[in-house]
Order: structure tokens, then sequence, then C-alpha cells
């Protein structure tokens, strides 16, 4: 085995500093190291979306970023998310829309739903579903995903033009 | 109380909306941890002193294990043992799949890992046992196997012949189970008939792909003998007795724990050898041990499931009668029949099914149920459905439009009437209520198949394709003990529900139905609150744990509602009428004045609030000296219910589908799909919907894109998900969804299955609506899934 590597980097606003094997990928250290066990492993080839996280605001496959590269960085995950209250809307749009089933997938659908929410409010279902077409769902066929999305896209739009 | 109970006198049926909990598009309660990312899976657990297994898996899809030398991998970082098959074999039994209702029924010992011979390409062979899944990995690729390759049975069409490698010599061929269902006269009829159609139908081989991975820990416990399992499991109860059985433990030992489950579909009701291992394995170092199948792992040793190929025929009279269909089904499940379900239920329900929705006298379906050296198949999401439905629809289509028939016109000239029930099929089936005629009048008004055919004809002119393709079906829901128990497996058709009331006026249900994120929470939360009489957010459910929960048999064949709803019910009835009995010797009324209504005791007549229940749980727990001595007290009551006038309650509907096929790609493009079902009573219609959505995806799924590929070897070459292919969003159309409500007279709560009617029904309509758009071309295709490839070469231009 190759020698250890420390890094500090933030993680859900806490600093967070450790030494790790250089092929550690993110999502292990998450779940093994840290314990955030929200977002999951699932392909482990950066298909499936399961273990999407944000990295210094963007969203990454958590199964294809090492943890030796995030010296520095700013993490994010659905636990930091779910605590800030940032997208505590799509949490309940997804909850009243029944947009997750086995809830495995949950945890990264919402992390591209916000991403995408971030940057393009007047998204149509179409868009909607070509931006999460990189998160798989196997239980719920997608509808409700994209309904729950587009409520909470046409809600704060709604909010953003009352304010302006 | 009891005397007058009725559907309608409890307050369940649609009129009784919005003072009800049944019928109603609750929220679930466990939905709001899933989205936050607080969730328990079975990863997600980590124990003091846990171990980590990997497995060497077979590279070959048959061969002769010569010598295992793992001296090296010993050696490794983190290694603590190293198991072979016979290192397992020596505390844990083998086991063999079948069952006795399936006459002649054949298949060979299976242990955790093989003594002598691997069977299929990912067949786990050794396993490594270290402190870290990485170490264990690392170590697996230090274990040196001397491999002797032996030919491999590849083409389930060679299964039978006589120069075929026979895969387990003690069972003198590869036939596992033949089974041939003949009513009435079918060759006369046949040979009668104006018209007779044909063609040959294939249903690719594919998998459940589960996003949670197969996932295990197993703790043996030497202190007290115990061994306690989380496991991603369906049925809890039945994997405590195959543990015990195999382990050689006493079932009251053995504790099965389902937190979470990350998806199952039927993946999950089996047992597996690898994860036999980890228990076997955990008995023999008396530690916590886990193993999580990683992707590759999950396509080479999940079940597969549906390697069909089917040659049909439909004979039918020029006014649009059909006089019969004559079904041959050849299925290859693999090496070994799978425990404790066997493969053979899925050829067995092609038998079943066949022409199920129709009206006809003459049948006759063999299916023949062989072995191969592929991944073993058994039960997944809708069993031999989407199979026996895509046949009868495909042939449906043929014969209507051989004779120059709306497709439409003729389903409704052949469906059962709505008022010919009770009745039974040619095949066997028994059929309490269905509604084909109401969902076929329900779906037009949906679809508005006018417009569509309009619309149709105008793009055919500029050379744009599309089409409209319907599937009727039936599904076989809430089964009983004819469904396993009398062949002989340890598989409850019967589940419980124990319900109590606490303190403080909250209620605790314990049920032996299991939480795989299709709502059983919520819909068993639902029907106690409804039961005992009070809100819905007092009622916690606790499911998956056979330490505490009544016995019963979990998730399979759309039985969570309909068996373990109504044992909910009756359970939460019997709590209603105690609490109502306790009250009244304290408030010195009678018993049939009172009523129990959102938390309280009330008077029946007036609503009048005689006392909250959290006053009555302070008295009786805390206060007992001040009830009357002869008083009752329990607070608790416990039901259990099992289906006893039909084998299986069917569910019946049918859906449409509207494409469109690019003839120069192949491509085909999903505008709209609609599905009217009908489940029964419906207790909670947002969770039906997306049962039904969900399911119609994962049957769009193998419709187009899923198909484990194998090579010429045995090799399987789609073993990521780069290479295999599941439905993605932006593929996915909008699905509209409509119901028709027969309740079962079986039960108080009338409910039967919805989980598999999308998957049952979808790949028909795709299949249907494909050759729709294809029909001014000639062009037809019948193999799934419907590549463009596929849909090309039948263009003939590939």
């Amino acid at each position: 085995m190759s020698a250890l590597m420390t890094i500090s980097l933030t993680v859900n606003g806490e600093r967070v500093t450790r030494s790790v094997e250089p092929r550690r990928h993110l999502i292990d250290f998450l779940r093994l190291d840290l314990g955030l066990t929200g977002a999951h492993a699932s392909c482990e080839h950066g298909v499936c979306g399961a273990c999407t996280v944000r990295v210094n605001g963007e969203i990454v496959r958590g199964c294809l970023v090492l943890a030796a590269s995030l010296d520095g960085a700013q993490v994010e995950t659905v636990e930091g998310l779910s605590d800030g209250g940032t997208v505590a809307d799509l949490q309940e749009a997804f909850v009243a829309r029944n947009a997750a089933q086995c809830g495995f997938c949950t945890p990264g659908m919402l992390m591209a739903a916000a991403d995408l929410l971030d940057h393009h409010l007047t998204a149509d279902r179409a868009v909607i579903r070509e931006h999460i077409s990189g998160n798989y769902c196997r239980c719920t066929g997608y509808q409700a995903i994209v309904d729950a999305i587009a409520d909470v896209a046409s809600a704060r739009l709604a909010r953003q033009g009352g304010a302006a | 109380m009891s005397a007058a109970m009725t559907p309608g006198t409890l307050g369940l049926s649609r009129e009784d909306l919005p003072n009800s909990y049944i019928g109603r598009a609750v929220p679930r309660p466990n939905v709001r941890k899933l989205v936050q990312g607080r969730a328990t899976y079975v990863d997600d657990i980590s124990l003091p002193r846990m171990l980590h297994v990997a497995f060497v898996r077979s590279p070959h899809a048959h061969a002769r294990i010569a010598t295992i030398d793992a001296e090296r991998a010993r050696a490794m970082p983190g290694v603590v043992r190293v198991f072979t098959g016979a290192d397992l074999a020596a505390v844990c039994d083998p086991w063999v799949a079948t069952l006795a209702h399936l006459k002649g029924m054949k298949s060979a010992p299976q242990y955790p890992l093989p003594l002598e011979r691997a069977t299929w390409q990912g067949e786990a062979v050794v396993a490594v046992v270290a402190d870290s899944v990485a170490h264990a990995e690392d170590a697996v690729q230090e274990v040196a196997i001397d491999w002797e390759p032996l030919e491999a049975l590849v083409d389930m069409e060679r299964a039978l012949d006589a120069a075929a490698p026979v895969l387990h010599a003690d069972l003198g061929d590869n036939l596992v189970f033949t089974r041939t269902a003949d009513t009435g006269q079918v060759d006369a009829a046949f040979a009668e008939a104006d018209r007779v159609i044909e063609a040959t139908f294939h249903s690719g081989r594919h998998t459940g792909v589960t996003l949670e991975p197969r996932s295990i820990l197993a703790d043996y416990n030497r202190g007290d003998g115990t061994l306690t399992v989380y496991h991603s499991t369906q049925a809890p109860h039945m994997m405590q007795g195959v543990f015990a059985r195999h382990l050689k433990m006493a079932e009251g030992d053995v504790r099965v724990i389902c937190k979470d489950v990350g998806g199952s579909y039927g993946v999950k009701v089996h047992v597996y050898p690898d994860e036999m291992a980890v228990a076997a394995i955990a008995r023999i170092l008396g530690r916590p041990v886990k193993f999580v199948a990683d992707r590759f792992e999950s396509f080479v040793s999940d079940i597969h499931a549906r390697d069909h190929r089917i040659s049909g025929r439909i004979a039918v009279m020029n006014d649009g009668r059909i006089v019969g269909f004559d079904i041959d089904d050849l299925t290859g499940i693999g090496p070994y029949s799978v425990y404790p379900r066997t493969s053979a239920i899925e050829g067995n329900q092609v038998v079943n099914l066949c022409g199920g929705p129709y009206d006809f006298a003459h049948y006759r379906c063999t299916t023949t149920v062989v072995l191969q050296n592929k991944a073993p198949t058994c039960q997944y999401r809708a069993v031999g459905h989407p199979i026996a439905t895509a046949v009868t629809e495909g042939l449906v289509d043929l014969a209507a439009e051989a004779i120059g028939m709306d497709p439409l016109e003729f389903r409704r000239r052949n469906l059962i009437r709505d008022d010919a029930y009770p009745c039974t099929s040619p095949a066997g089936m028994k059929f309490e209520g269905l509604s084909h005629h109401q969902a076929l009048d329900r779906l037009i008004a949906m679809v508005e198949p006018a417009k569509l055919r309009a619309e149709q004809a105008a793009l055919r002119e500029k050379g744009i394709y599309r089409g409209l393709g319907f599937a009727s079906f039936i599904e076989l829901t809430n089964p009983s003990p004819f469904m396993y128990g009398i062949g002989g497996a340890r598989i409850s058709a019967q589940d419980g529900c124990t319900v109590r009331m606490d303190p403080d006026g909250s209620v605790v249900a314990l049920s032996g139905v299991t939480e795989q994120g299709q709502g059983t929470e919520a819909m068993l939360a639902q029907i106690v609150a409804h039961g005992v009489g009070v809100p819905v957010e007092r009622v916690k459910i606790v499911t998956g744990d056979t330490m505490t929960t009544p016995y019963g048999g979990g998730t399979w064949a759309c039985r969570g509602t309909g068996i373990g709803g109504e044992a909910a019910l009756q359970s939460a009835l019997a709590l209603r009428e105690q609490l109502v009995a306790v009250a009244a010797s304290i408030l010195q009324a009678q018993a049939d004045s009172l009523d129990v209504h959102m938390g309280n005791v009330v008077d029946k007549a007036s609503g009048e609030v005689r006392m909250p229940l959290a006053e009555l749980g302070r008295l009786v727990y805390f206060r007992g000296d001040t009830l009357p001595k002869d008083a009752p007290r329990e607070f608790v009551q416990t039901r259990h219910f099992i289906t006893k006038d039909y084998p299986f309650a069917f569910t019946n509907g049918i859906q449409a589908s509207w494409l469109e096929v690019d003839v120069e790609t192949g491509l085909v493009r999903l505008l709209k799909h609609w599905v009217v079902e009908d489940c029964g009573r419906i207790v909670n219609p947002l969770l039906v919907d997306e049962q039904v959505r969900g399911g119609v995806v994962q049957g769009i799924g193998g419709a187009l894109y899923e198909h484990c590929l194998y090579d010429e070897t045995g090799q399987l070459r789609t073993t990521t998900l780069a290479d295999y292919l599941v439905p993605m969003a932006a593929e996915m159309p909008d699905i509209a969804v409509g119901h028709v409500e027969t309740p079962t007279r079986e039960s108080l709560l009338g409910a039967k299955g919805a989980g598999e009617a999308g998957t049952a029904g979808a790949p028909g309509a795709i299949m249907n609506a494909i050759n729709d758009a294809l029909r001014p071309l000639g062009a037809k295709v019948f193999a799934q899934p419907f590549t463009p490839q596929n849909i090309l070469s039948a263009l003939g231009r590939v």
C-alpha cells in the first residue's frame, strides 16, 4: 500500500483532517471515515448518480473523485443540505409527491435537482428529465420526481417574481 | 360491534371520504428520513470488531476446481481467514430447490460455495475475510485457483440434446420441470377454426438492478448462541427459518432485522449462496461479518429472469371470436433452481396466465424448464406475467389484423364479461370478480384512440411512424399456501399484526409484512388509524424484525395490503373494541353506546367526547387501582389473516402505449403510456399510482433496453451500467393511471395487490405499439428487448 496522505477540508461546514490512502474514493471517505451515510455507493463506476455530492459548489460523483485530491475543498452532502435548510422546499415536494420510494437514489437525486434549480428555474419537464438522467431510480419511473422538481421550480420562480 | 362489521359500516367506501383514512393520499410517514439521507440500509450499519467478506468468483461458465492455493492471500494485510466450499459445508447444510406440487421437478444440491465445480461465471467460489472491504478485495486477487474448464451449456435450445453436457450427472438430464395444461380439444378446434395465426416470441434475460446491492451483516454471539442478521430482504421470517435450518440452529436463536431496503422487486426474496456463506462465516468466527455486493457482482449473481422462447398459435373465427390458444414455452434457468421458491414458478406462471383475460374454450400450454451455465433465474417483479401478457396480446393483435378487425373491438368481443364471475379460466385459474370491460371503457376515455388514429394517419403521410398498442392483463395477488406452502416450502402466506395502545394514547402496530419503499408502513398506518380511531400521526409502525413482529411472509406476489393490511384492520378493530370495553367499565356506560374517534372515546350517538385515549391510558397503566377489579386491561390485540376461498385474488387491467419508431435509426420514442387497473379497494391512491408507474417503467426496461447478454462461452458481457441499459428519466413518458375498484369479498378491507400490474402489461403494449407503427412497412418484432438493431433487422435495413 502507498503511504497515507493527509488532507484538510470542510465537510458540511465542519473542518476535517484525516489521513487517507491515495486510492480512497470520496464516497468511501464520507461513508467509512466520516460516518456520513446519506450518499450511497451503488454502481461505483460513475453511471447511476447515487453517490452525488457537492464539491466546491459543483455536483460530482463521489465514486469517481479521490479523497486525496480534496485538500482544502468544500464538500456538502445531503446531511449538510438538510441541516442548512436550503433544499427544504425540494424535500417537502418529494414527500408530497411520493417522489422517493426505496430512497436509495434520493440523496443523489436531490443533489442533481438542487443543482438544476440553482441554475435554471425556468426548466420545463423535458429539461428536468434531461438533467436528472444521470441519476437512476428503479422504483418511481421518474414521473413523481419530475413533478416534484417542477413544483419547486414554479414556486421559487413565483417567489422571485413576487420579490422583484 | 363485530356483529355488524361490513365495509359499509366501517367507513371503507369511497363515499366515506374525506372522513376516512381509507382511500386518502396520505404522505408516507417514513419518507422524510429518506429525503434527508437518514435512512438505515445494511451498509450503513457498523458493529464493533466487524469483518468484511469479498469473494473469488468463477471466471468460467463451467469448470472443475482442481486446487485452491490461498497461502499468499492469507498473508495479505488485514486478512483474517480464507474459506472454501468444504470449510463452509462443515457448518452449513446444502439445499435443493424443488416444490412437491410441481410434479417431477428436480434440481441439484447447492452449497454456500461449490465443492468441486463452478457452474456459472460469477459464482462465488472462495471467501476472503479481512478487516476492511479494500483489504478483502486486495487479497481476493492473490487466491490462486487451478481451473479445469468444462464444456459450457449456454443455449437453452440445446439443453435437452443428447450431445449436450449434463450439468449435474445425478439428475440424468438437464430437464428441471415440464408441465402441460390441456383443456378442451385444441387440435380439433384449431382444425375447424377460420384462421390460425402463429408467432414465436422471445423475452430477453434481464435482472432487477436494485440500486442498493444485495447486503448482509451477520453476527453470531457465542455468549448466548444467537445469530443476528441485518439483511436487505423482502422476507425476514423466511430467512430466519433458512438460516436456522441450514446452520443447524434453533429458529428462535436466529433474529433477522431488516431496516431500510434500497429496492427489491423480487431480487431480494431468494436465498443466495454468497449470503449463506456470510452467515456461516459469522457462525464460525463468532464476529459480525458484512458483505455488500458491488455492481459487477450484482450483475453476475443477483437472480436473472425472463429468459424465455415462446411459440404461440391462436385460432379465431372470422366474426372475431377466439377459439383457443396453443403455446409452447421454453426457459433456461441457470445451473440450479433457486431456493426456496424454485426457478420453475416463472414457466408455471406462463402456463397459468396465457389467454387469461379472454373467454375461450380450448387451451394448451406447455412450459419446459431447463438448466444452463448462466446466472440462476428466479422470481422477479410480475413473475411470468409480462411474458404471458406479451404472448397473449401479441397473438390477439395478430388475430385481429388477420380478420381485419380493430384491436379494441376484437378485445371487446373476447374479454370475459364483467357479469360472468365467479368463473374459472381454461388454465384453471379461479376468478372472483374482474372488470375487463369497465377497464377497457375507462382506458378508451383516457386515450381517445380516434384522435390518435387520425394523427397517426396524417403523420404517416410525412414518413413519421407512430403506433398505438394495447395490452389487457390479469395479475395474481394475495397468494394463499397454494403458491408455495403446499409444495413444502416454509413460506408463510398468512400474515399478522399486533396493535397496541401506549399510555399517551399513541398506537404502535407491528406487522409481518415489510417495507421496500412501496409504502407498506404508510398503508398500515392509515388502516390502523382508521381501525382504532386515532389520527394517523399517532400511529407508529414496526416491520422487519423477526423478534418483535408477528410471523409473516413479508413482501412478495403483491400481498402487503391485501393480506398484511387486512390483518392490521382486524387487529385495529379488535383494539378499538377493547378500548371501548375498558372505557365503558370506567365510565359506567354501555359499551355499545361508545366509540373511538380521532383519539377520543366518544358517545356513539352524539359524537360527544367522553374521554381522551391519553386519559384512558393514564388510568389503566398508572391507576389500575381505581378500576373495577374485573375490568379488562388489555390494550393489545393480534390478528392474523389468510385467504381461504380463492387460491389467489386476481386483479385485471389494460395498458396502452403511444410511441414513434424512427425507421432510419430503429430508435423507439415513447410518447405516452396509459394504465387502467383494478386492485380492489385502494387504501392510498398516491402510492398505488406510483407503484403502477414504477412497474410500467420496469416493464419498459425489459421491453426496450435491458438484456443480460452472454457470449457463446457463457461470459456475461453486460456487467456495468454502461453496458446494461436501464430506463433513464429523459426517455420515459408520462404515465396516466386510472382505476376501477372491485373489492375482494374475501376480506373486510377488500384490497388486492397493485405492485406488479404495471410490469405485467407494459412490454405487451409496447410490442403491439411498435408493430402498429411498422404495419405500413410490413415489419414485425417479437423478440424483446426491441433494440434499434432488432427493429432495423425486422425492416430489412441491417
